[in-house]
């Protein structure tokens, strides 16, 4: 197990370097001098010489990069052009709220899409299948932007229920964590169904009902155990998805974080906020699709073996 | 799709067909004929006549500015659909050619390709959208590049399989044993072969790219105004949220109505067409 995880690992360094490659490359490739993107404004011409010498922006541009990924590996990131403090500070001020939020909605959308799931395998083909069914289509297909804001207009502006936007209060975290976890709950339910209905067909479940044991031993303990992996694997390859329907979410209810810090910013072109922002997201979803894979290996050892 | 007439006429005779094909038709018609569809004009500003409720003379209410919802909602039809068409369009004849090459071909070409298509494969697409408008700047333009590339790599990688799975056919290597040139190959034998089931993926992906264009336009860094946008109309709804709702629920609407029809639409092409298999090949 431990040389999946590390081999796992092994497969990030190329991803990593290649996607800081590109994140380095944003404010290059944007039009325009790069020191009037990383410069603060009204600096003096000392402070844009102090930057230049500190980018090496008068030195080639590989260089450049090896100075840049070794600040950033030392956790300088920079400093924000309009917010004026350090990039990495901002991070760190806004990193637990989306962690909370994209880990609660991840948590939601697996106990919540799997059950529906489950339920609508077990009752297939009956009204409470078909209602599952068409609301995992609604789910998976409303924008969630636009989910959200009908939450909020029904629970916060109509009834009162929870805070129309913000972070003080854990009520505030509701809506939020309900709006992303519709979508992913849409795909889990989806996918769980789908599995389980594969799984009746198999032999040893024919065996199993040979055997006297209750239809309900048989869906809950074998049928849903093997229809899990698929899930699994389903979850490991969207965990990203929903981390990337924490981005939007936030914004709409004007929560902190990650995602609002990114939109307020590229509207501001504030460029170095930008690229760290970009940096964490990115590491989030190859730490998140790691941690799925390693949740997939420990389940099924045929996953172990491919890769090892 | 080898009589596409036929085809279609199997796909519209089913319920899910009809009703989501007359909704697509509705939406594309009224992008297309916007300015003699919509009642008022686009931008026309009447501060008095400010967010009106939805009545006889603006059936959807007006906007913060007087604006007409309808109308607006009616020409943001065509910013939705011109930019989910053109940016799936230009994705999937890239992701043809480029996975039909890499698939043809092999060797160091394919392994590269099919390394990039795996580093963007498990980023979201919202989050390589972003990268690429943090380089090419807000608006519609860039929107449409962004939503293309963050497309490419499922169409590059669904020809890719296709394509693998066809290039060992009998007549391949009939075709080559005649002489033919490997572009003749790929483009006049592979490719047509490989065409339906990317078309129809193509079709489902518009539907998304259409929340994608709206998502970009409600975070203020899609289509710039006055132009109508679903996504930058509902942006500027949040302020009145608390007295004049409208302004929120009917672009989403159109938007969620649009896209499930295509959702709707492309099941029903892929039940028609039996082809549900080759779509998971990838």
């Amino acid at each position: 197990m431990l040389t999946f995880i590390l081999k796992r690992m092994l497969l990030l360094v190329p991803v990593s370097l290649a996607v800081s490659i590109v994140i380095f490359m944003i404010v290059h490739l944007v039009p325009g001098d790069p020191i009037d993107h990383i410069v603060q404004i009204g600096s003096s011409p000392e402070q844009r010489a102090e930057l230049i010498a500190r980018y090496g922006l008068d030195k080639p541009i590989l260089v450049q990069y090896v100075t840049w990924l070794g600040n950033v590996l030392s956790g300088d990131l920079g400093t924000a052009i309009i917010l004026r403090q350090p990039v990495s500070a901002l991070i760190v001020q806004n990193m637990p709220h989306s962690l909370t939020l994209g880990g609660l909605a991840l948590l939601f959308s697996t106990v919540v899409g799997i059950s529906t799931g489950a339920l609508a395998a077990v009752f297939r083909d009956t009204w409470i299948d078909r209602g599952v069914m068409t609301a995992i289509l609604f789910g998976s297909t409303l924008p969630s932007f636009w989910l959200g804001l009908l939450m909020i207009l029904l629970f916060a502006v109509q009834l009162e229920w929870f805070p129309v936007s913000g972070a003080r209060t854990w009520g505030s975290l509701v809506l939020p964590v309900l709006t992303i976890g519709i979508g992913g709950t849409a795909l889990v339910g989806r996918v769980t169904r789908a599995a389980m209905l594969d799984v009746v067909r198999k032999d040893f479940v024919l065996m199993l009902h040979a055997k006297g044991l209750s239809p309900w031993a048989i869906q809950m303990h074998h049928i849903l155990r093997h229809a899990l992996l698929p899930v699994v694997t389903i979850l490991s390859l969207r965990i990203g998805w929903i981390l990337g329907g924490a981005v939007t979410i936030e914004f709409v209810f004007a929560r902190p974080g990650l995602g609002s810090l990114l939109i307020n910013s590229l509207s501001q072109r504030d460029y170095p906020v930008v690229q760290g922002c970009l940096l964490m997201l990115a590491i989030a979803v190859m730490l998140g699709t790691l941690l799925g894979d390693v949740v997939q290996a420990i389940m099924d050892p045929r996953v172990r073996e491919r890769i090892a | 799709m080898a009589q596409p007439m036929h085809t279609l006429v199997r796909i519209v005779s089913t319920p899910r067909g009809a009703v989501s094909g007359a909704i697509l038709l509705i939406v594309i018609l009224c992008a297309l004929l916007a300015s003699w569809v919509a009642p008022y004009s686009y931008d026309i500003q009447n501060l008095p006549g400010a967010n009106l409720e939805p009545s006889a003379s603006h059936l959807l209410g007006t906007d913060e500015f007087g604006r007409d919802l309808l109308s607006r909602i009616i020409y943001g039809a065509r910013t939705s659909l011109a930019v989910g068409f053109t940016s799936i369009g230009a994705s999937v004849l890239v992701g043809l050619v480029l996975g039909g090459a890499a698939g043809y071909f092999g060797g160091a070409f394919d392994r590269s390709v099919t390394a990039i298509v795996d580093l963007t494969w498990s980023f979201p697409e919202i989050l390589i959208a972003l990268i690429l408008i943090a380089i090419a700047g807000p608006g519609l333009h860039s929107t449409a590049i962004a939503i293309s590339i963050a497309y490419l790599a499922q169409f590059t990688r669904l020809t890719r399989a296709q394509i693998i799975g066809l290039k060992n056919e009998t007549y391949v290597e009939a075709t080559i044993g005649l002489g033919a040139s490997h572009g003749h190959v790929l483009f006049q034998h592979l490719l047509p072969n490989a065409l339906t089931p990317v078309i129809v993926a193509g079709m489902l992906a518009t539907g998304d790219a259409i929340i994608l264009e709206a998502t970009l336009g409600f975070f203020g860094l899609g289509a710039q105004p006055p132009t109508p946008s679903w996504g930058a109309m509902m942006s500027s709804g949040t302020a009145q949220i608390f007295i004049a709702p409208w302004i929120i629920i009917f672009p989403g609407v159109a938007i969620a109505g649009t896209v499930i029809a295509i959702n709707l639409f492309g099941d029903a092409i892929i039940d028609a067409l039996d082809i549900r298999g080759k779509l998971r090949e990838s």
